[in-house]
C-alpha cells in the first residue's frame, strides 16, 4: 500500500463519519437497558427520527453509488430503479403498513405465527428474513470493500470488508435498536448532504441538469428542430468524447435502451423487433422494485418502532419524501460522468462506473484546488454512511429474528430477560461474524445485481404473504406457506441461474480472446441465445412469481379451506379496527387465557 | 386523541360483528384501491406512452426529454400528493369508524 496516494481529505472525512457512528452507538448504549428496548426501541420513537431512520437505513450502498452507476452506464432505463425504490413505499402505505402495526408483533415471523397460530409457519418466516437478510448484506459488503480501497489504494478488499463489519457488528451488539435509531436517522442527514452538496457544486461549473443532458442527441432531436436550441448555447459546453464501450447517444437517453435490451440483442434481433420484449422487461423491473420495497424485512420490523398507527402511517409520508429527495440526485452523477469521466466505461467492477459518485468532485481540483478533494471526502463519508446504516439495519433485524425468535421463541421459551438481552449480543457476533464471510466472497458479484435478488425474492415471498394474510381472510397456514416458499424459491432459483450463466459467458469469452479465438457459447448461454424471452422471464421474474404466490395461495387456501384459523374474525378486526376501540388489549386477553 | 371507547368483552356486541367488520374491510380496502390505482396509472401509463408515442415522450423540455423529466424528477412529487390524500383520509376513515362503532353499540343495547 502506497501511503502517499492517500489524499487526506477523503481519509479526514470517512473517519470522522465512522467515529461519529462509534461514539453515538457507545453513548446510546448507556440509555438501552431492557430488552424491549433493544427489539423495537420501547415502540416511543417520534415521526421524524424514525422517518429519518427508514430512509438511513434504506438507502443503501446500491442506492449511493450504485443507482448514479447503472445510470452513466445504461442511461433512461436505470431510472426505474431510484423511481420504484422510493415508490415502492406508497404500497407498503396503501396496503400494509397500517395493519402490520395494528397487529402488533415485534418481527414478521411474529406476524406469520400470530395469523395462523402457527408455529411451524414462524420457522419458515425466520429462514426468509435470515435468507432476505443474508443476500442484502453481501452488496453493502461489497460497497465497503471497494470504496475502502478507493481511499487507500492498494488495500486488499477483504480488509475493507472486515473492517467495517467489525465496528458494525460492535456497535449493534452494544446498543441495539435504539442505539441503532439515532445513527442511522443522523446517518440519513449525512447521505442527503453528502449527496446534494457536490451536485449543486458540479452542476454550477459543468451547466444544469438539462443542459447536460441536451448534449446527448437523439433522432426525435434531429426530426424537429428542438427548443433547446432557444435556452442553451451548446457552445458554452463541451463534453468529453465517448468511448467505444459507451452506449450510443440515442438508446442511452431513450427508453428501452442497453439495460432491457441485452437479451435481444444476444439473440440477433433487430432494435424494432426488440421493442415488445424491453416493454415486458421493463414491466417486470418495475413489479420486482415496487413489490419488493413492500417485503423487506429490516424495512417492515421498524413499523414497530412507531407508538400507533397513525403515527406509522405519517412516518411511512415522510420517508417518501426523504428518499424522494434523495433519489433526484444520484441520476444527476451518472449524467455528468456520461459527459465529464467517459474513461470509465472502460474499466470494469470496482473500478467501473460504480465509483463516478466517488470520483466526479475531483474534476473541479484543476478549477478550485482543495474543494474538489473536500468533495470527494463528503461524498465517501456519504457511501460510508449508506453502507453502514444499512448493514446495521440488517443485522439488528436478523440478530432480532434470530434472538428473539430462534433462541426466545422455540429454544428457550422462558428465558430471563437479561439471557434473552445476552443472547442478543451473541447473535450480532455470529450473524455479523456470517455477512463478513460471505461479503468476503463476493468481490467478483454486481451490487446491483445483488440487490435485485434480495429484492426479487422479497416481492415474490413475503409480499405476497403480508398482502394476502391482510386482505384475505380464507387464506390458510398451508395456502400462505406455499405460495411463499413457491413465489420466492423459484424466483431465487431464476436469478440465480441467470447470473451464473452471466459469469460463465464473460469468462469465457474473455479467455477466448486472450487465445484469439471465437467465443463459443456454453449449452446455457446458447439456450438463452435462442429463447430471449425465457432469458427476460428468468432475469426479472417478478412478473409471473408474484401472481404464481398469490394463485397458488388462493388455490391451496380454497383446498384447505377447513384450516381457517377459527377466530379469524376477531384478527381481521385487529388488523383493521382503529386502534382507539381498544381491540388489541381484549384480543391479546383472550389469547392468554386460552393458550396457556 | 387517545380516548379509549370502553367495550364489552362480550363477542355478540356490534364491534365484534361480521356487519362492522365488513363494512370496514371494504371502505378500507376501497380507499386503498382508488390511490393504488391512481399511482398504477403513472406506473403502467409512462412506459406505454414511451412504447406508443416515443417522439412525442421524446420532445426535449429544458434539456430533458419529457420522458426523463417524468421519471427522474416528477413522479417523486407525484407520488407524495396520492400519499398525502390517503393519508389525510385513512385517518378521517378512523375517527369515523370509532364514532360509527359507539353508534352501532347503543343501538344494540
Amino acid at each position: 500500500m502506497d501511503i502517499s496516494q492517500i489524499d487526506p481529505w477523503i481519509l479526514a472525512c470517512s473517519a470522522v463519519t465512522v467515529v461519529v457512528t462509534i461514539i453515538m452507538g457507545f453513548r446510546s448504549a448507556k440509555s438501552s437497558k431492557s430488552a424491549s428496548d433493544f427489539f423495537v426501541a420501547g415502540r416511543s420513537v417520534s415521526v421524524g427520527w424514525n422517518a429519518s431512520a427508514i430512509s438511513g437505513e434504506y438507502l443503501s450502498a446500491a442506492s449511493f453509488m450504485g443507482v448514479a452507476g447503472m445510470v452513466m452506464l445504461s442511461g433512461y432505463d436505470a431510472l426505474w430503479y431510484p423511481v420504484c425504490y422510493a415508490c415502492g413505499y406508497l404500497f407498503l402505505l396503501l396496503f400494509i403498513a397500517g395493519p402490520l402495526r395494528r397487529f402488533g408483533a415485534y418481527t414478521v415471523p411474529d406476524f406469520a405465527e400470530g395469523r395462523y397460530d402457527s408455529p411451524v409457519f414462524r420457522k419458515i418466516a425466520v429462514c426468509f428474513v435470515l435468507f432476505i437478510g443474508f443476500f442484502y448484506t453481501m452488496p453493502q459488503m461489497k460497497g465497503a470493500g471497494t470504496t475502502l480501497a478507493y481511499i487507500f489504494p492498494g488495500l486488499p478488499y477483504w480488509v475493507g470488508v472486515a473492517l467495517v463489519g467489525a465496528v458494525i457488528t460492535l456497535n449493534v451488539a452494544l446498543g441495539g435498536m435504539k442505539g441503532i435509531t439515532v445513527v442511522q436517522a443522523v446517518q440519513y442527514w449525512i447521505k442527503m448532504f453528502a449527496i446534494s452538496l457536490p451536485v449543486f457544486v458540479l452542476l454550477s461549473v459543468f451547466g444544469g441538469y438539462g443542459k447536460n443532458l441536451s448534449l446527448n442527441q437523439s433522432p426525435t432531436d434531429f426530426s424537429s428542430p428542438p427548443a433547446i436550441e432557444q435556452s442553451v448555447d451548446p457552445g458554452q459546453m463541451q463534453r468529453l468524447a465517448l468511448p467505444e464501450k459507451a452506449p450510443k447517444d440515442e438508446a442511452w437517453i431513450s427508453p428501452f435502451g442497453p439495460l432491457t435490451t441485452k437479451a435481444t440483442k444476444a439473440a440477433g434481433m433487430s432494435p424494432e423487433e426488440s421493442r415488445p420484449y424491453s416493454l415486458l422487461y421493463t414491466f417486470s423491473l418495475i413489479v420486482a422494485l415496487v413489490c419488493g420495497t413492500a417485503g423487506l424485512p429490516h424495512i417492515l420490523v421498524r413499523f414497530y418502532t412507531n407508538p400507533d398507527g397513525v403515527a406509522a402511517k405519517r412516518t411511512t409520508m415522510w420517508v417518501m419524501i426523504l428518499i424522494g429527495v434523495f433519489y433526484v440526485f444520484p441520476p444527476i452523477f451518472g449524467v455528468l460522468g456520461r459527459n465529464f469521466l467517459p474513461e470509465l466505461y472502460n474499466a470494469t467492477g470496482a473500478k467501473g462506473t460504480d465509483k463516478v459518485v466517488l470520483e466526479l468532485p475531483i474534476l473541479i481540483r484543476q478549477k478550485y484546488g482543495v474543494l474538489g478533494s473536500i468533495l470527494s471526502g463528503v461524498t465517501c463519508a456519504g457511501a460510508f454512511a449508506a453502507f453502514m446504516s444499512t448493514f446495521s439495519g440488517l443485522l439488528v433485524s436478523m440478530t432480532g429474528a434470530l434472538a428473539h425468535d430462534v433462541y426466545g421463541r422455540m429454544l428457550r421459551p422462558h428465558a430471563s430477560a437479561q439471557e434473552r438481552m445476552r443472547m442478543f449480543k451473541w447473535s450480532a457476533v455470529l450473524i455479523g461474524g456470517i455477512a463478513v464471510l460471505l461479503g468476503s466472497q463476493v468481490e467478483m458479484l454486481d451490487i446491483n445485481f445483488m440487490v435485485g435478488q434480495a429484492f426479487a425474492i422479497a416481492a415474490a415471498s413475503y409480499f405476497p404473504l403480508l398482502f394476502m394474510s391482510v386482505w384475505w381472510r380464507g387464506m390458510t397456514m398451508a395456502g400462505a406457506a406455499t405460495g411463499m416458499l413457491a413465489g420466492g424459491l423459484l424466483a431465487l432459483a431464476c436469478v440465480t441461474l441467470t447470473s451464473v450463466s452471466d459469469i460463465l459467458a464473460k469468462t469465457s469469452k474473455a479467455a477466448a480472446l486472450d487465445a484469439g479465438e471465437v467465443w463459443v457459447p456454453d449449452a446455457l448461454n446458447a439456450f438463452w441465445i435462442g429463447h430471449p424471452l425465457a432469458r427476460i422471464l428468468a432475469e426479472q421474474p417478478a412478473l409471473w412469481a408474484v401472481p404464481l404466490a398469490i394463485g397458488l395461495m388462493i388455490v391451496v387456501s380454497k383446498l384447505t379451506r377447513k384450516t381457517i384459523p377459527a377466530d379469524v374474525r376477531m384478527k381481521m378486526l385487529v388488523l383493521h379496527a382503529p386502534e382507539a376501540l381498544g381491540l388489541k388489549q381484549e384480543y391479546i386477553q383472550e389469547h392468554q387465557g386460552t393458550a396457556h | 386523541m387517545h380516548h379509549k371507547t370502553p367495550t364489552t368483552p362480550q363477542e355478540n356486541d356490534f364491534i365484534h360483528s361480521e356487519e362492522f367488520l365488513h363494512g370496514l374491510m371494504k371502505r378500507q380496502l376501497k380507499l386503498s384501491i382508488a390511490c393504488a390505482a391512481a399511482f398504477l396509472v403513472l406506473l403502467i401509463g409512462l412506459p406505454l406512452l414511451n412504447y406508443l408515442a416515443p417522439e412525442f415522450m421524446g420532445q426535449r423540455v429544458g434539456g430533458f426529454t419529457l420522458s426523463w423529466l417524468v421519471l427522474g424528477v416528477l413522479f417523486f412529487p407525484y407520488v407524495w400528493i396520492i400519499a398525502r390524500l390517503f393519508i389525510s383520509r385513512s385517518i378521517g376513515l378512523e375517527n369515523a369508524e370509532v364514532h360509527h362503532a359507539a353508534e352501532g353499540n347503543k343501538r344494540q343495547s
